[in-house]
């Protein structure tokens, strides 16, 4: 472990000098902040502005790469990729496999939850291969899970499911709760369920079979090269398993403070159109976010 | 009627032409989720052996999806061209595997052929053709389209140019638009996915990409792919559309779930023609395509997503498209689940799209939560460029920061010209030894610092 994370310093370090000049603040105390726990962190950052040494002293693309993430004017060894990039890129893509394969951990969300009470149900997709294979079994209830799910007059459910980045429910899912339900005065609120294997459409199933009239699915989102920790939410009001679409749901994405939204944006704009829905008696398209703000609406889990 | 077969003692029976496809399908994840795929690796055999025996001419008495239904069966049933047929008729599916592997079958005959075969015919051969056989057929084939410049030329490989941006930005547009250019990559199209499909923006990009086509004298086309009613209403008020763009499918109902007819796409077809915008010639239509598209619209009339893609192709034919792309590994692990699966996807694609006469390219790509990485690409487009690929799809760093995932890079196109001794469209190569851009090899020369005059387009926009 030590001989590697060396190794991998000294590389982030090296890349990271050229950037100095270029992105002061920013970059670096965002890499100071994430080196001691992601080392693949720093190499995204890198990774994403750092061609500066492959095209010595082009003040062209430092300005250029002000303007896009893209991977550009990165050089050449031959035909191919010079190997920082090339390693790079590996970087970014170990995060994001890493983000969909490891495993959820209940606890984690459950210990961060102090005082709320939780329940912890399987999908029918039985391990990570077939979920990934399977969408309709992540869809699901197991069978047994649902039978053992409390029931009552409850205004809304939050579901805290892994999807495709377990890795975003365990940093951010549990304060998403916390902040939302704080705005949530007067509602009745279920015992927060954490669904594990799950898509969005659990939520319809667990919704359905609580008796809540609102789900609010909190999910790990499809990790991409720039981030795999990206949090979504789906609400859905009334949702019945097998009919419920993807156009009843509102859905804010990139839940990922501090590069995306922060939790108390994500809190009050959730807050707003919960009580909205309720108010109008529906979510999808005609519940409009009219709070200033359009958020990037990903595809559907 | 109903197929049978017998392996290993055990008979083997399939009761439509449809699930006699399906059992006989390599491998997917797709058909699984659709509860179509064989049972056991015994069945799957079992199936292409039944295939093998059923004559070519079945085909055309035996629609997968019913004539009545389905305008996409209607279009491939009333345009079948009998004469063009007639070499092959008497066939069966696996005497016509070696038909297209024996040296009778040239390029001449082939083309020849091309209109005589309809999608299901080439599924189904497909299915009985190793991925060998499907690199040595697809590469006997020529098909030859133009606008600006010229694609599927003997020796020759294109690429798209995507220079995706998520918010549209053009500065950051034309970024990526440079890099491209700079390595040598955009004679097939510098296409765009805009962010949002409305008329304003898409606009604003169509006037980007054409300012810089016209500024330089480029001899490639653009597109920013929007929806073709999107395009429709622009080209009606004047706004500079190369080629129109539609994402289409293998039946009606999962051109629907796209919003789009065959109506739609004669208007627009007519439209793009009547603008006159091509020089060396007037394929004017770009479709992309993909496995596993119609089962995500549960449109799939309980046909293999194989089969239904190459039945988009019928689709495709009809308007003399200059590219057509197979978006291979963009859909996600539950239709196409790993490397392997992509791999053979690419081969069955390109094999049926140039049986079928189309200018077929590629986006060799994955997701993130596939089972592939940057190794399968760079097998994938070594073996697609061997099959005689007429393109492929090229992003910065093969990463799409709009669309997140994973494609060829500019770079990679570099290596597979050195590779295989592929050049660019004829008048883009050119266009680049006239600014310089090419070394004495006829290879790109590496441009380092901001001292080519090209640097223009990133320098006005960074200021």
């Amino acid at each position: 472990m030590s001989d590697v994370a060396v190794q991998e310093g000294e590389f982030v370090g090296e890349a990271a000098v050229g950037e100095v000049a270029v992105r002061a603040g920013e970059s670096l105390a965002e890499a100071a902040v994430r080196t001691g726990d992601q080392v693949d962190e720093v190499g995204l950052q890198t990774g994403e502005f750092g061609g500066e040494t492959a095209v010595p002293a082009s003040d062209l693309w430092s300005a250029l790469r002000r303007r896009t993430q893209a991977r550009i004017g990165l050089g050449r060894a031959g035909s191919a990729l010079p190997t920082r990039h090339r390693l790079e890129l590996q970087a970014a893509h170990a995060a994001a496999r890493d983000a969909v394969h490891s495993p959820f951990a209940p606890d984690v969300i459950a210990a961060a939850l102090p005082g709320t009470p939780t329940v912890r149900v399987r999908s029918t997709a039985s391990d990570r291969l077939t979920y990934l294979q399977r969408p309709d079994l992540g869809r699901r209830l197991d069978p047994v899970d649902r039978a053992h799910l409390p029931t009552g007059e409850w205004d809304v459910v939050f579901v805290v499911a892994d999807g495709l980045s377990s890795r975003a429910v365990h940093e951010h899912a549990a304060v998403v709760v916390r902040e939302t339900t704080a705005r949530l005065g007067g509602w009745n609120v279920a015992p927060v369920v954490l669904a594990e294997q799950a898509r969005v459409a659990l939520g319809d199933d667990v919704a359905h079979a609580m008796g809540a009239a609102m789900a609010v699915v909190l999910i790990g989102e499809r990790p991409g090269m720039s981030a795999a920790d990206s949090l979504g939410a789906y609400l859905t009001h009334r949702p019945v398993p097998g009919t419920t679409t993807d156009a009843d749901r509102n859905c804010l994405s990139n839940i990922r403070p501090p590069r995306g939204l922060s939790y108390e944006r994500a809190a009050a704009k959730l807050a707003t159109l919960m009580a909205r829905a309720r108010e109008l008696g529906l979510t999808g398209v005609g519940l409009k976010d009219d709070s200033g703000h359009e958020e990037e609406l990903e595809r559907l889990l | 009627m109903s197929y049978s077969s017998v392996l290993g003692g055990e008979r083997y029976r399939f009761e439509t032409l449809a699930r006699l496809l399906a059992a006989a399908s390599p491998e997917r994840s797709g058909d699984r989720l659709a509860g179509l795929a064989a049972a056991s690796e015994r069945e799957r055999v079992a199936a292409r052996r039944a295939l093998a025996e059923v004559p070519l001419a079945r085909f055309l008495t035996e629609p997968v999806i019913p004539y009545e239904s389905d305008d996409v069966t209607r279009l491939i049933l009333d345009t079948h061209d009998t004469a063009a047929f007639a070499p092959v008729a008497g066939l069966s599916v696996g005497e016509f595997r070696e038909w297209l592997l024996s040296e009778r079958a040239d390029a001449a005959a082939l083309a020849a052929l091309a209109p005589g075969i309809t999608p299901e015919m080439a599924a189904a051969v497909s299915k009985l053709m190793g991925n060998a056989d499907l690199v040595a057929v697809a590469r006997k084939v020529r098909v030859v389209t133009a606008f600006r410049s010229t694609i599927g030329l003997p020796g020759r490989l294109a690429t798209r140019l995507q220079p995706n941006h998520p918010t549209d930005d053009p500065a950051g547009v034309a970024a990526a638009l440079l890099d491209g250019l700079l390595l040598g990559s955009g004679d097939a199209v510098i296409g765009i996915n805009p962010a949002t499909d409305s008329p304003k923006a898409v606009r604003d990009l169509l006037e980007l990409l054409d300012g810089v086509i016209r500024r330089y004298a480029i001899p490639t086309q653009s597109c920013v792919l929007s929806h073709v009613t999107t395009s429709v209403d622009l080209m009606a008020r004047g706004a500079p559309v190369d080629l129109v763009f539609q994402s289409i499918a293998g039946t009606q109902a999962a051109n629907a779930s796209f919003g789009v007819t065959l109506g739609l796409l004669d208007e627009a077809y007519e439209a793009a023609l009547a603008l006159e915008r091509g020089t060396v010639g007037q394929n004017v239509m770009y479709f992309e395509t993909g496995q596993g598209s119609a089962l995500s619209a549960d449109a799939h009339h309980g046909v293999d997503q194989q089969t239904v893609e190459a039945r988009a192709y019928a689709v495709a034919r009809r308007y003399r498209p200059l590219l057509v792309n197979t978006v291979v590994g963009f859909i996600g692990p539950e239709y196409l689940y790993d490397g392997r699966q992509i791999l053979r996807a690419a081969l069955e694609d390109h094999f049926c799209g140039k049986l079928l006469g189309l200018p077929m390219g590629l986006d060799i790509c994955y997701t993130n939560h596939a089972d592939a990485d940057d190794d399968d690409i760079a097998t994938m487009l070594t073996v697609l460029a061997v099959a005689g690929a007429s393109f492929v799809i090229c992003t910065p760093g093969g990463d799409d920061i709009m669309l997140n995932y994973q494609s060829a890079s500019y770079h990679d196109a570099l290596y597979l010209r050195e590779v295989l001794g592929l050049r660019p469209a004829p008048e883009f190569e050119a266009w680049l030894d006239s600014i310089g851009l090419l070394d004495e090899r006829g290879g790109i020369r590496e441009v380092s610092g901001d001292g080519h005059p090209l640097t223009a387009i990133g320098k006005e926009l960074a200021a």
